[in-house]
């Protein structure tokens, strides 16, 4: 595909990502912080993410399996979660952990399983969807192009 | 019976005419003895008797003479020589006691007649104090009567109960027949029936002015007494009664018309009415000298009351209509605070809607510059932006001018370097004015302080303003600025009548020339220059270019630092010079270190604004603990991460010159690191600084971080510019508690 084509998709694409809420400024912070001496940057932090997360999710359910559920647990890890897609801004994912501490506070557990379900949800959909950004941009690299701001 | 020497021959005693001696003897005595008892009697019963002894007197006498004649009783027959004795005795102070009483009566009778006389002078004289008394009473009256009157007359400010309270009266007092009076129409030829005593209503009847009797009455300020035949004393309708002595009075007037007052009164054209008054004919009254002088006081008084009378009814008017003016006015002054309020409402408003769109623009067509653009296309995007910077400044303005004009500007006081200030004034101004092939100097007086305190981004607006007007109005020829401390002589210019400036220890007062040698302005054009908006024929030459706010925006701004600002012009054709004079602080010489930084040259563009500055992050979270590295390492700092309380109190060293650590995390007290580092580093340039990062932005944490001894306290998530201005203004003071 055309190069030009490419960087147009991406842009097209990256804007939807911040029009649908999947994105905030915070990712824009991150890619400022891209520069020659950190050319990997965005993506080693979006990986740490995907890590953290995974790890946080399996923790959560298994604490939400529990017969006595411990919701300060479930409130700490909740609170990780929260404070590492704002870090990145993924804002979907953390208007869901902000209400996910509400329901712990509160110590419901229904609503706490419909949380997990929800963020569980979410965190798939941002996954991909930067997964495939990801991809865009390795393909306008190898194409010998610049990723557009 | 001798010889005797008698005339007639002796006769021996007769029986019966001895009889009749005897009987009549008798009676005299009875009589003698009787009188003084009721003398004594009748004295007795008054109580006023000025001789009693002459009384005794008389008494005696009385009964001597008694006794003699009841002792001759005896003698006509023959009698002893002792009734003789006895006789004899009674006869000789009978004798005495008539003879001192008839020399008493020579003293006594002139006193009785003279005590007579006198009581006919004291009857004289009680009867005249009697009449005396009564005139005097009659007096009394009549003043209580004026007394009454003046006090009924005065007592209400209407005019016609006056009038006619003071007929009533006068009729009363002086028990009159009629009493009228006779008002000037208003054309002052005439003399109108206007009020009446007995008559209710009277017939219009007109006297003319200018009658004999008429004139005598007004030239004089007595009572006169006229004759009831004239015209102004016949004023009963049938015109047959003609009544008594008639007096009339003149009563001035001080106002113009009859009832209506048109203007204030003029004192210098006097009008009288005319008061008759009648007594009755049938009573033989005349007209006292003290009824006429009540007549003329009252005529007075009543002259006095009705111009007090019009002095209200005049004052009363103008405080209606000052009351009228006054809704009026507080009606107005609402109307221009609703006015005031929609406005600035409107420009709120408007200001918010305007510059969002406008801010849109300019950001998106920046943007868009810095893509791949045709040469066309980037014509065409720098035009739109630079339309819409113009109108971006428009819109600056006009919001600036009416918070200028509210009085709700303030300026931001800052230090700032003053030659910079010039500098950068020149670098903008140089590209247009080579274009035009203008030459521009700028000349600063050696004197001129370096740095001054003052707000410095208005003076440069002024100062752009100014010069770029130089600039735009002049075709060719050169441009020149001048600028320097203002001496005290200087000061009081002939141009600043209003400014009066003070010179003092802690400020100057900087005073710039630009000098033009463009079209100039004509003198009386000078003033507009300054209003908002207004244009003459040339300065609509002039200002072809913006609208007409700048100056008056610049006098305003000057105006509030406290200066002034003119311009002086030959003449059209001739040039002009723009001077004002502002008032700047003298900063203190405190910190030279803290001026170094002032200039805010920004060290913000580079990548490495803090290079190698020693860093500790303490985050739980792995994503946001490299994101935060992430945003240091951009900044140039050298930054070691931790992730637990223990490994950063094990870590950090005073090398470390900013520890950031998360503050929100729950089971991770941030706040015992911070007291524990405070405790490993007594001193304070060895310690470093304490900067919290924390999602919550409510005060008690804020007051939390102060309390542990944190310098710092950051919402998280940080921008790239937050943390930039957050270091360095953390550098500078070692303290931040701000940036939520």
């Amino acid at each position: 595909m055309d190069l030009v084509q490419l960087q147009r998709q991406l842009v097209e694409y990256r804007t939807s990502l911040y029009h649908e809420g999947f994105l905030d400024e915070q990712y824009t912070q991150l890619q400022e912080l891209q520069d020659e001496n950190n050319p990997d940057f965005v993506v080693e932090v979006v990986s740490l993410f995907f890590e953290d997360s995974e790890r946080l999710l399996n923790e959560l359910t298994k604490a939400l399996e529990q017969q006595s559920i411990d919701f300060k647990r479930v409130d700490a890890h909740v609170h990780q979660l929260k404070g590492s897609s704002s870090s990145i801004g993924a804002q979907r994912v953390q208007k869901v952990c902000i209400a996910f501490r509400n329901y712990c506070e509160e110590q419901n557990v229904e609503g706490c399983l419909k949380c997990l379900q929800q963020v569980r949800h979410e965190y798939s959909l941002v996954k991909t969807k930067l997964e495939s950004m990801f991809q865009l941009e390795q393909q306008i690299l190898s194409a010998g192009g610049s990723i557009p701001m | 019976m001798d010889s005797c020497n008698c005339i007639e021959p002796q006769w021996p005693p007769d029986d019966l005419l001895m009889k009749y001696q005897y009987i009549s003897d008798f009676f005299i005595a009875l009589a003698y003895f009787s009188i003084p008892l009721e003398l004594i009697y009748f004295v007795k019963k008054s109580a006023v008797f000025p001789y009693r002894w002459v009384l005794v007197q008389f008494g005696a006498f009385i009964v001597l003479c008694g006794a003699t004649h009841l002792i001759n009783l005896w003698t006509f027959t023959m009698h002893s020589r002792t009734v003789a004795m006895v006789m004899a005795t009674a006869k000789v102070f009978t004798a005495a006691v008539s003879c001192i009483t008839a020399l008493m009566l020579v003293h006594i009778i002139p006193d009785l007649l003279s005590v007579k006389t006198r009581e006919l002078f004291l009857k004289n004289k009680a009867a005249e104090l009697d009449r005396e008394m009564g005139l005097i009473r009659t007096q009394e009256e009549t003043g209580r009567h004026v007394r009454m009157l003046t006090h009924e007359i005065r007592s209400t400010l209407d005019r016609h109960t006056i009038l006619k309270t003071t007929l009533v009266e006068l009729g009363r007092t002086l028990a009159l027949e009629e009493c009228a009076l006779w008002m000037p129409t208003r054309t002052g030829l005439e003399l109108q029936l206007s009020y009446t005593l007995r008559q209710q209503n009277p017939v219009g009847y007109t006297v003319p002015i200018h009658l004999p009797v008429i004139n005598q009455v007004f030239s004089s300020s007595h009572a006169v007494k006229i004759s009831p035949n004239c015209p102004v004393a016949s004023i009963h309708p049938s015109g047959k009664y003609t009544p008594g002595e008639v007096v009339a009075v003149r009563v001035p007037l001080l106002h113009l018309s009859n009832f209506q007052i048109n203007d204030w009164p003029e004192l210098s054209t006097k009008r009288y009415a005319l008061m008759v008054l009648m007594l009755p004919l049938d009573s033989a009254r005349h007209w006292h000298v003290h009824e006429l002088e009540l007549v003329e006081v009252v005529a007075d008084q009543v002259a006095v009351a009705l111009s007090h009378a019009a002095i209200l009814e005049e004052s009363m008017r103008a405080r209606d209509l000052l009351m009228e003016q006054n809704v009026a006015l507080d009606l107005a002054r609402r109307e221009a605070e609703t006015a005031v309020r929609a406005r600035n409402d409107f420009l709120a408003v408007m200001n918010h809607e305007m510059r969002t769109p406008m801010h849109a623009i300019i950001a998106l067509s920046s943007l868009l510059q810095e893509t791949e653009l045709t040469p066309e296309q980037r014509l065409m995007v720098e035009t739109i932006l630079k339309s819409s910077n113009l109108l971006s400044t428009l819109i600056n303005d006009v919001l600036d001018l009416s918070r200028l004009e509210d009085g709700s500007l303030q300026l931001d006081l800052g230090t700032f370097n003053l030659c910079a200030v010039f500098k950068e004034v020149l670098n903008l101004i140089k590209p247009i004015a080579s274009v035009k092939k203008l030459h521009v100097s700028l000349n600063l007086a050696p004197d001129l302080p370096e740095y001054a305190v003052g707000d410095e981004k208005r003076l440069m607006q002024t100062i752009l303003n100014v010069v770029g007007n130089a600039v735009k109005f002049s075709k060719d020829g050169s441009i020149s600025i001048t600028a320097f401390v203002a001496k005290a002589e200087l000061l009081r210019d002939s141009q600043t009548t209003e400014f009066f400036p003070v010179p003092g220890d802690n400020h100057f007062y900087l005073r710039v020339q630009v000098k033009d040698s463009g079209i100039g302005v004509s003198p009386q054009d000078i003033p507009k220059l300054f209003t908002k908006f207004a244009q003459t024929q040339s300065t609509a030459i002039r200002n072809s270019g913006g609208g007409g706010l700048g100056l008056a925006i610049c006098k305003r701004f000057v105006n509030l630092m406290e200066g002034h600002i003119w311009i002086e012009s030959e003449g059209l054709g001739k040039g002009c010079t723009a001077i004002f004079m502002v008032k700047l602080g003298i900063p203190e010489r405190l910190n030279e270190s803290e001026l170094a930084f002032m200039p805010k040259v920004p060290p913000n563009h580079g990548p490495t604004a803090f290079p190698g500055l020693k860093v500790l992050v303490m985050d739980e979270n792995g994503v946001s603990r490299k994101v935060t590295k992430g945003l240091l390492v951009h900044l140039g700092c050298d930054v070691t991460m931790v992730s637990s309380s223990e490994e950063c109190l094990r870590v950090v060293s005073n090398e470390h010159k900013v520890v950031f650590m998360d503050a929100c995390a729950p089971g991770m007290d941030g706040y015992e690191i911070a007291v524990c580092i405070h405790e490993k580093f007594t001193k304070r340039h060895e310690r470093p600084i304490i900067v919290a990062l924390t999602g919550n932005t409510d005060k008690v944490t804020k007051e939390n971080c102060m309390r542990v001894g944190m310098d710092g306290v950051i919402l998280k998530p940080v921008s790239l510019d937050k943390m930039r201005s957050v270091l360095s203004d953390l550098l500078e003071h070692r303290v931040l508690f701000e940036a939520i």
